[in-house]
């Protein structure tokens, strides 16, 4: 087999992997990723689901809330083991949830997310001028 | 095998196909677990809800404006000035509001100011127009928006002819005061249209919307679905209007002239 | 064939600079727009939609008149259209390209744009625009690029190319039809409720559309050796008055209908348009200028005479391209959305930063054109498919 081009395409290539690999090279030797301290709700042990479900399916949830509540008219949840919520971020979640900086913003500035909710959604610390 | 390029362009090509197949296959979890819905108990229901505004106990701008605060505030309505302004609910002159146009009218209507919001029609334009469904009829009559949803290509607002649409030209939390803000519903953001949703979240808790609250019996609010509500009986009893009824979208607001 | 692209005179490059320059500068004002919202431009509650939206319109237009020289040539084969035809289709590649831009630039939350494909809803006609303004860039896209290419190796064009070109022709006609229909299925919008509105786009959409590309192909010859045939442009220039006479006409119609029936709805745009209406009379001088343009456009182009002189021509259709522009691109959007609901006068004029936007996005058209141009002529210039004679080469 021969290499037309060779030079060019092994430049290439050298060139690629190293914008492809900067990312690693820059965070070596740092220290590995720490999951953030959350703030939970001093006086809620339990959130609508299990821990395990929150964290990895609150948006999906969030999601269906949405099409629920606004669409059908179906505002209460029924979670898993009976109980029933509104389905209602405001008044819901923020609820116990007193704080967003101090909850939402810590997973979602490391994962770098910013997902749009509070962009009317009024946060319960309030809106600043 | 040959080493060819054809060769190697193929092998990648379904190399690539496959990592595309897997990672889609993955993300077809649902949420839920167990879980289920219902309305809430104590929800206000209708077969078609409806409203019927009274213009004599109604009709100064004062009276109005009451109106309009109400549901502003409960809403989180900005007050912003000038030609991109927003409003739900508001006061305009007969030849505004009606496009039943009289000469020589007595005084009375000549001066009377008329409550304008959306009609919440039977067969709405808005919704026909609409490219996403962010706006839709519900069952029970009301036509609602979703926020989310809306990508604001501002065709529901020269589909409705009764200009009950406005689109948020800048972000209205610049005209909102932040320690005056009804904490149990959102405010909008930049680039979506909004109206009046008939106090959708007031009566899922079996509240009156509350521009019928603060009208002092002005604004009566009911199931036109049904022959025995208030609202039918207003209707029997007094002649009625709606705003342009040659159009054929079927408003859900009446008044009593 | 994009190579061609690249290589060319230092006027070309310095065109393609001006116009890289052109759109990064007035970006700028785009960006602004992204970070204040669509308050910068002059739209608001009453007229909610402008400027923009009218391009828009203006622009699908030119996109379907493309079709005014593929028609003669695949349906009647009209064998002078032979070496225009990749020009209709560029010209249209381009169009679209400025109408998607002009869509995208006009709503609120573009980064939500593809909310029409996964909501898709088949009962708002905005969606079927973006199906059939979409379907029209691939079908032009496929088939100019197909037969350029066959066209330079020497190749017969493929078969499928014939059936794509056919179906072009008539989704051409569909869409500006569509595109009316966004407006005259619309309650309440008197000056857009008229059954003649789809008619009336494609007849103005036929004879502004080849008058603009007809420009660019006498501007094409000036600065390459493309020379395109006398009788060619003389078809041409035919179905361009042909057009712009029953463009007139329906307007025409649009008048008798509301002024005999004595409709206020149907009459108080058009006063308001030209002769004012509760004390506004903004648009007045403009829609004049329009009415007189317009049909001095026609006095230059109906006597034979007149229309075959080249240096007159481009004058004639500059002036139609004028008052097609005024008619479409600011009457139709303001006079549809005045008498607001209300029955009031709401007056709406682009800010400078809806027309630095505006700039932006015909700039990018302009690039578009410029490169595809680029390539068609270089390519017909390698297979010698209408060149100027030598003589006329040396002259220059």
């Amino acid at each position: 087999m021969k290499l037309y081009n060779g030079g060019k395409i092994i430049t290439g290539l050298v060139i690629f992997l190293g914008v492809f690999l900067a990312p690693f090279a820059y965070n070596a030797g740092k220290a590995a990723y720490t999951q953030p301290k959350l703030k939970m709700p001093e006086n809620e042990k339990e959130c609508i689901e299990s821990k395990e479900f929150m964290r990895t399916k609150h948006m999906q949830l969030l999601n269906d809330w949405r099409d629920w509540a606004l669409r059908d008219g179906k505002r209460v949840y029924v979670n898993s083991k009976g109980k029933e919520f509104e389905m209602s971020l405001q008044k819901t979640c923020m609820k116990c949830h007193t704080n967003k900086a101090e909850f939402c913003d810590k997973c979602h500035n490391d994962a770098a997310v910013s997902p749009y909710c509070w962009d009317c959604h009024i946060q319960p610390e309030g809106l600043k001028k | 095998m040959n080493h060819t390029r054809r060769n190697f362009l193929k092998f990648m090509g379904v190399a690539a196909a496959g990592l595309c197949a897997a990672s889609a296959g993955s993300a077809l979890a649902v949420s839920g677990a167990g879980s289920s819905i219902k309305e809430p108990a104590n929800a206000a229901n209708a077969k078609r809800w409806g409203m019927i505004i009274d213009t004599q106990k109604c009709g100064t701008k004062e009276a109005i404006e009451a109106l309009s605060k109400a549901c502003h505030s409960v809403h989180n309505v900005p007050d912003i000035p000038g030609n991109q302004n927003v409003k739900w609910i508001w006061a305009a002159k007969f030849s505004e509001a009606f496009d039943q146009h009289n000469n020589y009218m007595d005084e009375a209507h000549e001066t009377c100011q008329y409550v304008l919001l959306c009609n919440h029609c039977t067969n709405p334009p808005c919704v026909r127009v609409c490219p996403t469904k962010a706006t839709y009829k519900r069952a029970d009559g009301i036509v609602a928006m979703d926020y989310h949803r809306c990508i604001g290509c501002r065709y529901c607002m020269a589909g409705c002819p009764y200009g009950a649409r406005s689109f948020n030209f800048m972000d209205p939390r610049k005209y909102l005061d932040p320690s005056k803000l009804n904490k149990e519903f959102p405010t909008r953001m930049r680039g979506v249209v909004e109206k009046c949703n008939f106090c959708v979240e007031r009566l899922a808790h079996g509240k009156q919307p509350a521009c019928v609250e603060a009208s002092n019996g002005g604004l009566v609010f009911g199931d036109l679905g049904d022959a025995n509500s208030e609202i039918r009986k207003l209707l029997r009893e007094h002649y009625t209007i709606r705003r342009k009824p040659s159009h054929g979208t079927e408003p859900g607001v009446y008044y009593i002239i | 064939m994009l190579e061609k692209a690249l290589k060319g005179s230092p006027k070309y490059y310095m065109w393609v600079g001006y116009l890289l320059l052109l759109i990064g500068g007035t970006s700028g004002a785009y960006v602004n727009q992204l970070m204040e919202g669509l308050t910068i431009t002059g739209m608001s509650r009453d007229v909610s939609w402008g400027f923009y939206i009218a391009q828009f319109t203006y622009l699908v237009g030119l996109a379907a008149s493309g079709v005014m020289i593929v028609l003669p040539y695949y349906f009647h084969h009209y064998k002078k259209f032979k070496d225009l035809v990749i020009f209709g289709e560029f010209m249209a590649i381009a169009a679209v390209v400025m109408c998607l831009g002009f869509i995208v630039v006009d709503i609120g939350q573009p980064q939500r744009m593809l909310n029409v494909l996964i909501f898709s809803t088949p009962n708002s006609v905005l969606f079927w625009d973006m199906v059939v303004l979409n379907g029209y860039l691939i079908l032009n896209v496929l088939v100019g690029w197909t037969c350029l290419e066959c066209d330079r190796q020497r190749l017969p064009h493929p078969k499928w190319t014939k059936v794509l070109a056919y179906t072009s022709i008539v989704w051409a006609f569909s869409i500006h039809t569509v595109t009316a229909f966004l407006y005259q299925g619309l309650p309440g919008r008197h000056y857009w409720l008229t059954a003649i509105l789809a008619a009336r786009f494609l007849a103005s959409a036929f004879c502004s559309g080849p008058a603009i590309l007809l420009l660019v192909i006498l501007l094409t010859e000036k600065v390459t050796t493309f020379k395109a045939g006398a009788e060619a442009i003389a078809t041409l220039a035919k179905i361009i008055t042909y057009a712009m006479c029953v463009n007139v006409f329906f307007f025409a119609l649009e008048v008798f209908t509301a002024f005999y029936s004595n409709q206020p709805g149907h009459m108080h745009s058009i006063v308001y348009l030209f002769k004012g209406l509760e004390g506004h009379s903004e648009l007045v001088p403009f829609m004049w200028t329009a009415a007189f343009l317009g049909l001095g456009s026609l006095a230059l182009l109906i006597p034979p005479k007149l229309r075959d002189n080249l240096k007159l021509l481009p004058w004639s259709l500059a002036i139609l391209v004028i008052a097609t522009w005024i008619d479409k691109g600011l009457g139709l959007l303001i006079g549809g959305f005045n008498p607001t609901p209300f029955e009031t006068i709401t007056p709406y004029w682009p800010t400078g930063k809806e027309l630095l936007v505006s700039l932006m996005i015909y700039g990018t058209g302009a690039l578009v054109v410029t490169i595809l141009f680029k390539v068609a002529t270089e390519v017909k210039q390698e297979i010698g498919a209408s060149q100027k004679p030598a003589a006329e080469l040396a002259a220059e």
